[in-house]
């Protein structure tokens, strides 16, 4: 049987009355006006304040941990440390996680959590943390991925191995992995190039941002349910790994989200939860912990910083003949970085044949890396596009022109395997090349940079419901997250299939314990598969009204046809009868055969790749060395926009985020290996004085596998941003930036070298 | 434990009571003795304008204001902005043209953006960058905001 996977209904002339229109989402009045909960908005009855103590050394054993005088404070209910963690082997996925959660045998960043307390209030519960006397004996400690590669590094975990090395298997290393891709010839593609452009490149750690810390309320009985609210993108994700690390059955532990306050990939994985989940269950009260800013940056994933050697070649004609790459990754404390999405995404847009790459993964003394836009790609994106553009400029051509020669296009096989459908590289270089910002003159004194990006795109496993009340209007059930609007969207994707108004339809985002397994909120797959699941819930729903408007007629079921919204007599041999709307069949179902609903759950596949180009002009000041941006333009090809106003604010949001990575954000550590910027203060994320209007341009080439033909659009406008903005500051100051943060003391720098070379 | 002090303060027009620590802020007063959710924590030192209110007609950052310090005061949060069935045009505006994404930063600056409009009817884009420099939102690259901003400003003045 054919289901909506292989058979989506797409179809391009389908007039569309609510798809693509900007209808105010239905949260949006809970947000302006204060009431939407987010993590720490929660209070229940005897609720507890939970405090984490954290390590102040970078690397160290942990001799022992003396808990005594905080148990005896008076308010103080509950205390955990490592020993009430079941035991997890080292190395393990499960084991990772619960060290990361709590130290064990070693506190390996500066910020690792070693022990926590639950009090009557918060300011006895940071006393109590006081009480508590850990010895620990300080190691040497590495920061640097490089310096960590090193034979003498000081050795984080005795059980890595590098994997992908043949003969690894006694050496002790911090070398997680090593990775090679390849397809073709690259030695027989450099060959054929006229024009060879190698460099090194470097990114910093950088934090995802979210304005919301990290807060949750657990409760636990004392037959052992747990019930958890958290800020999260991934409820079932966060509960399997609760019930892997904690070992408690998932039907016992009900995780419940709350509206989310930015995640961006930083809230994919736990971090005070399971600590929270402790404190309950010895206190039997309820636990709230709501981290610090600083407990933020200290203890939750940054960004991987990376170093990266790119080279290519091109003819003088202008076709790219190879790519090769080597590229290293830091990911923090544990392995987890995704790095592998960056081997597979950093040349793919361009029609390559041959291609070399080889990554590393690597731990360092430095918070656990976590998932940000396109997990792992901008960074290394950064110096491709900066490449591409020096290979145009040597060989005199137009650099959005060297990108359209080389586009890949419909049918092109891609380094992971995957054959390009439908795409809309193409037709976002052509757009890009025909808008206003790029026609227009680079205004005196400042620089354009121009640079393309690309994201897969997922799919992955999804359930939804949608109920039809009595009355005919709609609820919906979503097993995601709603990070930025897919509520909305996927209620305006049901509304068009029923043929009602959005008004009439309402979407809230479940517990775990009201539907099926859902993969995280992350990838730019939500819209996507959530959207999928609910219009097949959708169908089936109609499939049913169909089988009422039958039941009430008395004619079979083949004899009923669903449009805009009514049941009909499929011809007028049939019957005669006025047709009945969806509300007049559901008011009906005490007579017919009870409630109507639609549920769905799918692995569902055929996410459309997405590409986006960005247009930057920047001044650069020559004695401050500070970059203003003057001008931006986002041109991303959305497959098609369900919600318009949405998938500009991705385009936009994703533009400034990586505006400050750009120019800003950085972690920075002090020779004690701890991190001595963890604040909005000395962490400087773009302020609204910083940038201009961001302009954007939709483009929309169908992906059909969807009913609609979307294409996620969160991740690819970060992927561009960093390079973009380095190919506009090197067409001021004659050198293009090769490491990020672009601040000023780096700008001036290349622009007083730049004045001494001439 | 430590002593608690007795306040009594005015919110959103109505009289409240509360106990504090010496030591906690007007945020935490609000959040957990008054359950007034709707003022953010996004730092707790003054840096991302989250918990942005009004005390006595000057905008401030309520982590930065001690609980006690608030005695006698008239304080609007977010939850007073609207009147009645009637949403603040900036609310409105906010809505319409999505100038709240994730929605964590919206009630500060929907706080903030009112102070601006109430002594600078008709701002330029560049005023409401740099009275808005201090409330951060990572969502929106802050576009949408502005826009609503503008949009709210030419509503209520009728232009």
């Amino acid at each position: 049987m054919s289901t909506i996977l292989d058979k989506s209904g797409f179809n391009p002339d389908k007039k569309l009355k609510i798809v693509g229109s900007s209808p105010v989402k239905h949260d949006g009045i809970d947000k302006v006006t204060g009431r939407a909960k987010f993590g720490a908005d929660l209070f229940l009855p005897g609720m507890l304040i939970g405090k984490i103590l954290r390590s102040p050394h970078p690397h160290a054993i942990i001799r022992s941990i003396d808990t005594t005088a905080a148990e005896s404070l008076p308010g103080v209910k509950a205390v955990v440390t490592r020993v009430d963690f079941p035991e997890l082997p080292k190395g393990s996925v499960a084991g990772d996680m619960s060290r990361n959660a709590m130290a064990r045998e070693k506190a390996l960043y500066d910020g690792h959590p070693v022990a926590a307390v639950a009090a009557t209030s918060e300011s006895i519960a940071k006393q109590a943390l006081k009480l508590i006397k850990v010895d620990y004996e300080a190691l040497p400690h590495v920061i640097d991925p490089i310096d960590a590669m090193k034979p003498a590094a000081p050795i984080l975990h005795d059980h890595i191995r590098t994997k992908g090395v043949k003969d690894a298997a006694e050496k002790k290393t911090n070398v997680v992995e090593r990775l090679e891709l390849k397809m073709g010839d690259v030695e027989a593609g450099f060959a054929q190039a006229d024009v060879i452009v190698e460099h090194e490149y470097d990114t910093k750690p950088m934090h995802q941002g979210y304005i919301e810390p990290q807060g949750c309320v657990a409760t636990c009985t004392e037959d052992g349910q747990v019930e958890l609210w958290c800020c999260t993108q991934g409820p079932w994700v966060f509960r399997d790994r609760l019930t892997e690390i904690l070992k408690i059955e998932s039907s016992k532990i009900r995780v419940t989200q709350s509206e989310l306050g930015g995640g961006f990939g930083g809230k994919t994985g736990f971090y005070a939860e399971p600590i929270a989940v402790l404190l309950a269950r010895k206190s039997k009260r309820p636990v709230k912990i709501v981290l610090t800013r600083g407990e933020v940056f200290r203890g939750t994933g940054p960004v991987s910083g990376t170093r990266s050697r790119i080279k290519m070649g091109v003819t003088r004609d202008g076709k790219i003949t190879a790519a090769d790459a080597d590229l290293v990754f830091q990911t923090g404390a544990f392995t987890g970085s995704m790095f592998f999405n960056a081997p597979q995404a950093m040349f793919t847009r361009y029609d390559l044949k041959n291609v070399k790459t080889v990554s590393y993964e690597v731990v360092s003394n430095r918070p656990k890396v976590n998932s940000f836009r396109a997990p792992c790609v901008p960074q290394v994106v950064f110096g491709v596009e900066g490449v591409v553009n020096e290979l145009a400029q040597k060989i005199g051509m137009d650099p959005l022109d060297l990108r359209i020669k080389n586009a890949a296009t419909e049918g092109y096989k891609t380094i992971y395997g995957e054959t390009f459908g439908p795409i809309g590289f193409l037709e976002t270089l052509i757009a890009a090349k025909n808008c206003d910002h790029y026609k227009s003159p680079v205004p005196k004194g400042q620089g354009r940079g121009v640079a393309a990006g690309f994201w897969f795109n997922r799919g992955g496993e999804t359930t939804g419901t949608l109920n039809i009340a009595t009355d005919g209007s709609v609820t919906i059930i979503l097993g995601t997250t709603d990070v930025a609007g897919s509520r909305i969207s996927i209620s305006m994707m049901a509304a068009e299939e029923l043929g009602i108004p959005v008004d009439k339809v309402r979407a809230v985002m479940a517990d775990t314990h009201a539907l099926g397994w859902n993969r995280i909120t992350a990838g730019s797959r939500t819209t996507y598969s959530s959207g999928m699941v609910i219009i097949d819930s959708a169908r089936k729903a109609i499939t049913e009204v169909c089988r009422r408007a039958a039941l009430i007629w008395g004619v079979p079921e083949e004899g009923v046809v669903f449009e805009d919204g009514y049941c009909r007599p499929a011809s007028s041999n049939v019957g005669e009868f006025p047709p009945l709307s969806i509300a007049e069949i559901a008011g009906k179902t005490t007579l017919t055969l009870g409630a109507i609903a639609g549920h769905s759950e799918m692995n569902v596949t055929g996410a459309g790749p997405g590409f986006g180009v960005h247009i930057v002009d920047v001044d650069v000041d020559q004695e401050l060395g500070r970059v203003d941006i003057k001008r931006y333009t986002v041109v991303e090809d959305a497959g098609k926009a369900i919600h318009r106003l949405q998938v500009e604010g991705q385009y936009q949001g994703g533009a400034v985020q990586g505006i400050g990575w750009a120019l800003n954000e950085e972690y920075v550590y002090g020779e004690d290996g701890r991190l001595q910027n963890p604040s909005f203060l000395d962490y400087r994320m773009p302020v609204a004085s910083d940038v201009p209007m961001i302009d954007t341009e939709i483009v929309e080439v169908p992906n059909p596998r969807h009913p609609y033909g979307l294409r996620g659009v969160g991740e690819v406008p970060v992927t561009p941003t960093m390079a973009a903005i380095a190919n506009a500051i090197g067409a001021v100051i004659g050198v293009r930036p090769r490491s990020l943060p672009m601040s000023p003391p780096k700008i001036l720098k290349l622009i007083e070298e730049a004045r001494a070379a001439r | 434990m430590s002593r608690k002090y007795h306040v009594t303060t005015t919110v959103n027009g109505d009289e409240y009571e509360y106990l504090c620590e010496p030591q906690q802020t007007l945020l935490d007063a609000l959040r957990d003795a008054l359950m007034l959710t709707g003022t953010k924590e996004g730092c707790a030192t003054g840096d991302c304008g989250a918990c942005t209110v009004m005390v006595d007609d000057t905008m401030i950052c309520s982590c930065l204001m001690l609980a006690v310090e608030a005695d006698g005061k008239k304080i609007e949060t977010i939850e007073g902005m609207a009147q009645g069935e009637e949403l603040h045009p900036l609310q409105r505006n906010f809505l319409e043209l999505n100038g709240s994404q994730c929605g964590i930063c919206t009630p500060g600056i929907l706080i903030a953006a009112r102070a601006l409009l109430d002594r600078n009817p008709d701002p330029t884009e560049t005023e409401v960058r740099y009275w808005l420099a201090g409330n951060l939102c990572r969502c929106t690259g802050y576009d949408k905001i502005i826009r609503s901003v503008l949009a709210a400003g030419k509503e209520m003045r009728g232009a």
